[in-house]
């Protein structure tokens, strides 16, 4: 683990009008790291990405990416700086075709060439897409939705990848597919994972460190395997 | 039977016309879900500096000896200017009330239509201003059916507009990114497209067209007028909604069939009622299909 963090929470407040959805959220990411946030519904789990991406701006606090503030970068910038975002329910642009919804993921790349061999990597990656990459994104499956919105994630060159409930809504044997793709994606291309899930047991595999939030405050940080032995954990988050 | 395909190329020449105002008003509602009721001034605003270009060059003899080039330059310089004038008030008007109520930006809207007939009427005055009359004289005539230059000119030019839209809409990078914008603003940002960017595109292009369109009626009945954005409007948006408000063929077709239902309106039933007809079948639409003829059905021609 290298001393600087890629991606540092320093106490962020930040909500919705009157509505605060974190209060004071303090955690870090160093290079190469696959961090899981875990929480049940409502905690501030995807608050905290947004707010991380610049699309609900943080009201207190600081946001350090790659040792520099961002909090007052605009959301549009970050992607080019290599910080992206796979957001909750995927949103894939459902009018777009598949290969649209790729070459949209690359907007901020001026490097032709290498957009054509990266969306081939794609289709070599998720098979499914390349069938399909005429198709409008609106008419895939969760599954394949999930796999789009990853690979046009990857599109973008992330240094740090923040994933919102890769596992909402799909099916166990498509969940396993997408961690394993997540795994590949961390030790393959070196990339830094930063994970939002309600299903404990699953981010807490994939991560080397988890943290718990609960109704907008941090209050367990530890090794993953730690917290997947946690009696408490184990009680709260995993069904014990 | 020559009377009817007479009407037929005056109703291609209007709804041409109007397809081109109406593209302005279904790619903002695309964009931003606002109907942007000062749209028609920055047709008449095209159409004042169309006269004011072609007047200048006219005054300097240039109209006899290079007809083309001033032409070309009053179009170019018009739709450039209105595309100016539009990322302005977009950003004086609408950008500010983003955040709040539509009913904000709607109102905001009205007033920014007054504001710029009102500025129009100040600066160029209240009486009609005359086109140079020196192009386009005469056509070509088939029979008993006759197409004046002008016309060709208007038809011709509207289907390069149209298809140039097209291309930059479905097959350019940039187009994709205005239809993502439309479809999600927040998706889009976490993929580096600036919405405020793709948002100023829109204007400018929407003004743009309404621009050329504002020189083709000015070229067509001679004359300009400061008011002359308000009825051609609401036309053009009684054809965005026909059409499907926010779809861009749609907007096109739509602009035809008024076009086309205004003039056979006034060639078989009555010349006095021939604004009628446009208002006739924007209720009709919004009583029986308020989702226009391309609405929702075949939706990935939206923005």
């Amino acid at each position: 683990m290298s001393a600087e963090p890629i991606l540092e929470l320093r106490n962020v407040h930040s909500g919705y009008g009157t509505i605060k959805a974190l209060k004071g959220v303090s955690l870090k990411v160093y290079p190469g790291e696959v961090v899981a946030i875990i929480g049940a519904n409502g905690a501030g789990k995807s608050t905290t990405l947004m707010t991380i991406c610049g699309i609900i701006a943080a009201e207190k606090g600081e946001v350090l990416y790659d040792g520099k503030k961002i909090n007052k970068v605009s959301p549009e910038k970050l992607p080019i700086k290599g910080l992206c975002q796979v957001p909750e329910g995927r949103r894939i642009f459902p009018r777009l075709s598949v290969e649209e919804n790729l070459i949209l993921g690359a907007f901020h790349r001026k490097d032709q060439e290498g957009i054509n061999k990266d969306i081939e990597y794609m289709y070599s990656l998720f098979p499914i897409l390349g069938e399909r990459c005429k198709q409008h994104g609106g008419t895939l499956s969760g599954g394949e939705q999930q796999m789009l919105a990853i690979a046009r994630a990857l599109m973008t060159q992330p240094k740090v990848l923040l994933l919102d409930e890769p596992s909402l809504g799909l099916a166990p044997i498509i969940i396993q597919q997408i961690f394993d793709i997540i795994k590949d994606i961390n030790e393959k291309n070196g990339t830094t994972i930063l994970l939002v899930e309600q299903n404990a047991n699953l981010a807490l595999q994939a991560a080397t460190r988890g943290y718990v939030l609960e109704t907008g405050e941090i209050t367990l940080e530890d090794k993953a395997d730690a917290l997947l032995h946690n009696p408490e954990i184990r009680k709260a988050y995993l069904g014990e | 039977m020559e009377y009817f395909i007479q009407q037929l190329i005056n109703g291609l020449t209007l709804g041409g016309v109007y397809a081109l105002i109406a593209l302005g008003y279904t790619m903002v509602y695309g964009v931003i879900q606002l109907i942007n009721f000062a749209h028609g001034e920055f047709f008449a605003a095209g159409g004042y500096m169309g006269v004011i270009v072609l007047s200048y060059f006219a005054g300097l003899g240039y109209m006899e000896t290079h007809p083309v080039f001033c032409l070309t330059a009053s179009f170019a310089l018009s739709m450039a200017f209105c595309a100016y004038l539009a990322i302005g008030v977009e950003k004086i008007a609408y950008k500010p009330l983003r955040k709040e109520s539509r009913l904000a930006a709607l109102l905001s809207a009205l007033g920014m239509s007054i504001f710029l007939s009102n500025g129009l009427m100040l600066t160029q005055g209240v009486y009609d201003k005359a086109y140079p009359s020196e192009l386009f004289q005469g056509g070509l005539s088939f029979g008993l059916v006759t197409v004046s230059y002008l016309q060709m000119l208007i038809v011709c030019l509207t289907g390069a507009l149209l298809v140039g839209l097209n291309i930059l809409v479905f097959k350019t990078k940039i187009g994709m990114a205005m239809r993502a914008t439309a479809q999600d603003k927040t998706m889009s940002a976490l993929v580096s497209i600036s919405s405020n960017r793709i948002i100023s595109l829109t204007f400018a292009i929407g003004a743009g067209l309404a621009a050329a369109a504002g020189i083709m009626v000015g070229l067509y009945y001679g004359s300009v007028r400061y008011d002359m954005g308000f009825v051609p409007g609401i036309k053009a948006f009684a054809a965005a909604v026909l059409g499907g408000i926010g779809n861009i063929t749609g907007a096109m077709v739509g602009g035809l069939i008024i076009g086309m239902v205004e003039i056979f309106g006034a060639g078989y039933l009555s010349g006095e009622y021939k604004d009628v007809f446009a208002f006739i079948i924007l209720i009709a639409v919004l009583y029986f299909k308020p989702t226009g003829i391309m609405g929702e059905n075949i939706d990935d021609t939206r923005v």
